[in-house]
Formats: C-alpha cells, structure tokens, sequence
C-alpha cells in the first residue's frame, strides 16, 4: 500500500492505496468526484480527462500514485460557486450536449485548448484538437460552437461582434 | 491490473538499481503504452520504476549538426518548442499529431523509440535523422536501434537518457493516419543533407516495423523532385496487411505519403 497526497479542486487529501490503482479510480471510488467518467477501458474516449499540474491528461491512464505530490483539477472544480464556468456555460447556452457523458472530459478539454490556444483557437484547431474526446450524440457540431464561443469570450475576442473589443483602461 | 510495486527515483542510476533488483520490472515514461497494456492484463510487471522525475532525463538542446532531445521529454513539449520549431520543424509538426493531446501530454520520445511500435512516429524521425540513441550505458545509432515489431536493441534493464538527432537542410514528414486510432497506416519521413544525401524511412507499413526506403533514397539523392518518386516501387510482401489496409494498398499510400513529404519541400 502506497500513502499519497495531493490536491484536488484546491484541497489537499491524503489516503492510502494499492499502487495498482488508477487515478480515475481513486477519484470516483476515494474521493466521491464521480464527476469524472469512464467510458472505455483502452484509453481512447476522454471521459476521464482532468487537468493534472495544468495538463489535460487521461485519469485512466495514469496510477493514482504517480499523481502523489500533483495539482488535480477535475470538473468539480472549475465553477466559482454557484457560477458556471465560461466552457460549462457555453455548453449550455449552445447545446454541446445531449446525454452529457462526454461532456466532463470535453469541457476539461476545451478548457485545456482555450489555454493553449488563447484568441488563435479557430474551428479547425478545435476539431484536431478533440481527438481525444469521444462524443456519441452530438455529432460535434455544437461541441465545437459552444467552445469557440467560450474561447471568444474569454480572450475577450468575438466573431459575431463587428467592432473589435476596446482595450482601453 | 495485478498487484505492483511503484518506485520513483530520482536519478539514472536509481531507476536501473530499481529495475535490477524487481523480478519483472517494467520503466513507466508517460505510460500510455504500457498502462493500457496493463489494464487489459496483457502486461502485469511486478514493480514499475516512474521515469518522470529525473532530472536527467529532461531538457532540450542543440548545436549547429545536431538537436539533442530528453528521453522522457513529452510529445506536447517537443511540439511547442521554440528550439525544436527552428532547428527542426519538420520533428515538432511529427510531434504534434501523435495520438491525441492527452495522450502527447504525458507519452514521450524515450517510451515512444523504446516500444518501437510499427505504426508510432518517432522511429520514422530518428532512422531518417540518423539519431544517436543514448543509454545508460552506451550509444546505438537508429540504424542498429530498431530490430523489429516491439523489439530493439535495448538490453534488460537498459534505459534510455536522450537522443541525438542529425540537423538536415530539409526535411518532412506525411502520416496517413488511421482514422480511429491516428496510428499511421504509413508515414514517411523524408530529410536532405547538405551532401545532398537523402535518407527516406517509412513507418506504420512494414511488416518487420519501421524501415529505409532505399529505392526512394536513391531517386531523390539522383533528382530532388516529387516525379523522381514516380518510378520507384515497393516489394508488397514487406508491407502489413489488416483490417485497416491491404499490403498494396499501403505500397500506394507510401508513394503518396512520400509525394505529399516532398511537396511540403519544394
């Protein structure tokens, strides 16, 4: 048994486990954040992504104990309370889900991307950039709006505004 | 998964004392070979060495002949790098289309050559960039590295520390990716030297693994042009053949992928 410590969604937890055990796994089964999904067992649906030390990475494809010392941020943790963040709320606001299954990993996803990418995220960057995320309803389409919007919002970037975004002070 | 024994060392020499002394120990770069393997049971190594705290390991660097790149440096980082964008362009593009972004932030050149997948890209960068392999314990060149499907010259217990790659005057590299997995059903990474010397190495097609085009390398070291690839052919019996391509089909799409490299090119 392996003791490790991490913190997840700002807090710190602790606990013993098998060091066969996955990340996904100590997240679901240990810390309750079920948030988090598994939708396949070979590593290729993205269900499960969370953003470890500021990366988007498969939690079915890491140990829990290589993530002992991390920074965990799992969907859980991205509203300010009661308010949405930007992705989630684009993913309402534009229908980027039907059964919602995907949509954790999608939306860690999109986050991870806007990150990246900043105001440069164009559609086609977002398709490529989805590679890792499968989605069995939606057909993507509005996958990719409700990210581009999101990204456009928060680099302060819009396609629909004619007049581009005042930077002044 | 079956029961394991984790270690993380900090250093080289740690990681291979870890190895030596595990009855069946596996080293874990970004594992995401391995961990699949190991959920699916087809791997149950009793004791996995974490390669990803060792200093040594890290770090990208080059001079004016070479680009020398960390084993566990990951796929994200050698795509986004400024160094490896204006040394080797042509490795940084490669880089950006392994598997998927996930998969790029945590896989690495070291797991990537060490596994020597037939369809992984890496192999097809490090025959055609003449690369250095260094190990802990000496240096192979590529062209001794890959010795078949998952095999390599590697010894038990011999780990990877870096890479040397060659600095050609050109050089590109065109997948055809298999649209569910995005492992190459052939790709081709073509590079040029100031000696006009080219070298053309194939991966995703050959049925012993990544492979040197020969025929290809002598047509365009003749004549630097997409038609000089015209008349050069492939021996089928060389290539896979599956579910997702016949060995014909994937001799065309070699010459295709070879095509589109070239074009990148001139």
């Amino acid at each position: 048994m392996n003791e490790i410590s991490m913190t997840v969604n700002g807090e710190t937890v602790s606990h013993t486990v098998e060091a066969r055990t996955l990340l996904v796994t100590y997240i679901r089964d240990h810390l309750k954040l079920t948030g988090t999904h598994i939708g396949c067992d070979t590593s290729q649906c993205g269900a499960c992504v969370i953003n470890f030390n500021g990366k988007a990475v498969k939690s079915c494809t890491m140990l829990a104990v290589q993530a002992d010392g991390a920074e965990i941020t799992t969907i859980e943790g991205i509203a300010a309370g009661d308010q949405l963040h930007p992705v989630q709320a684009a993913f309402k606001e534009h229908h980027g889900l039907q059964c919602g299954f995907c949509t954790p990993g999608m939306i860690i996803a999109a986050v991870d991307m806007i990150n990246r990418y900043g105001n440069t995220l164009d559609e086609a960057t977002i398709r490529s950039e989805l590679e890792g995320n499968i989605c069995r309803c939606t057909g993507y389409q509005n996958i990719v709006k409700s990210i581009k919007a999101a990204a456009d919002e928060m680099t302060g970037s819009s396609m629909s505004d004619q007049s581009s975004t005042s930077s002044a002070s | 998964m079956f029961h394991l024994t984790y270690h993380r060392p900090t250093s080289v020499e740690d990681a291979v004392h870890f190895f030596t002394n595990g009855a069946d120990a596996k080293f874990l770069a970004g594992g995401q070979t391995l961990l699949p393997t190991m959920k699916q049971r087809l791997a149950a190594p009793s004791d996995v060495i974490d390669l990803r705290h060792i200093s040594a390991l890290m770090g990208i660097g080059s001079t004016e002949e070479q680009l020398t790149i960390g084993a566990a440096v990951t796929h994200a980082e050698v795509a986004a790098s400024q160094q490896v964008k204006q040394t080797l362009p042509a490795l940084a593009e490669l880089a950006a289309h392994i598997g998927d972004p996930h998969v790029r932030h945590m896989g690495t050149l070291g797991g990537s050559i060490a596994n020597n997948d037939p369809a992984a890209d890496y192999p097809a960068a490090a025959l055609a960039l003449a690369a250095t392999i260094h190990t802990n314990s000496r240096t192979i060149a590529a062209e001794d590295f890959f010795t078949g499907l998952f095999e390599t010259d590697l010894q038990e217990g011999e780990l990877i520390t870096k890479v040397d790659f060659k600095i050609p005057t050109k050089a590109a590299y065109a997948k055809f990716a298999n649209p569910a997995s995005r492992y190459a059903m052939a790709g081709v990474f073509v590079a040029r030297y100031a000696d006009e010397h080219v070298i053309v190495a194939v991966t995703g097609a050959g049925s012993d693994g990544v492979f040197r085009h020969r025929d290809m390398e002598a047509a365009l070291s003749d004549d630097w042009s997409v038609e000089a690839l015209t008349p050069t052919s492939m021996n089928e019996s060389d290539l896979l053949s599956d579910i997702h391509g016949s060995a014909a089909y994937r001799a065309n799409l070699v010459k295709v992928m070879a095509q589109k490299a070239m074009k990148t090119m001139i």
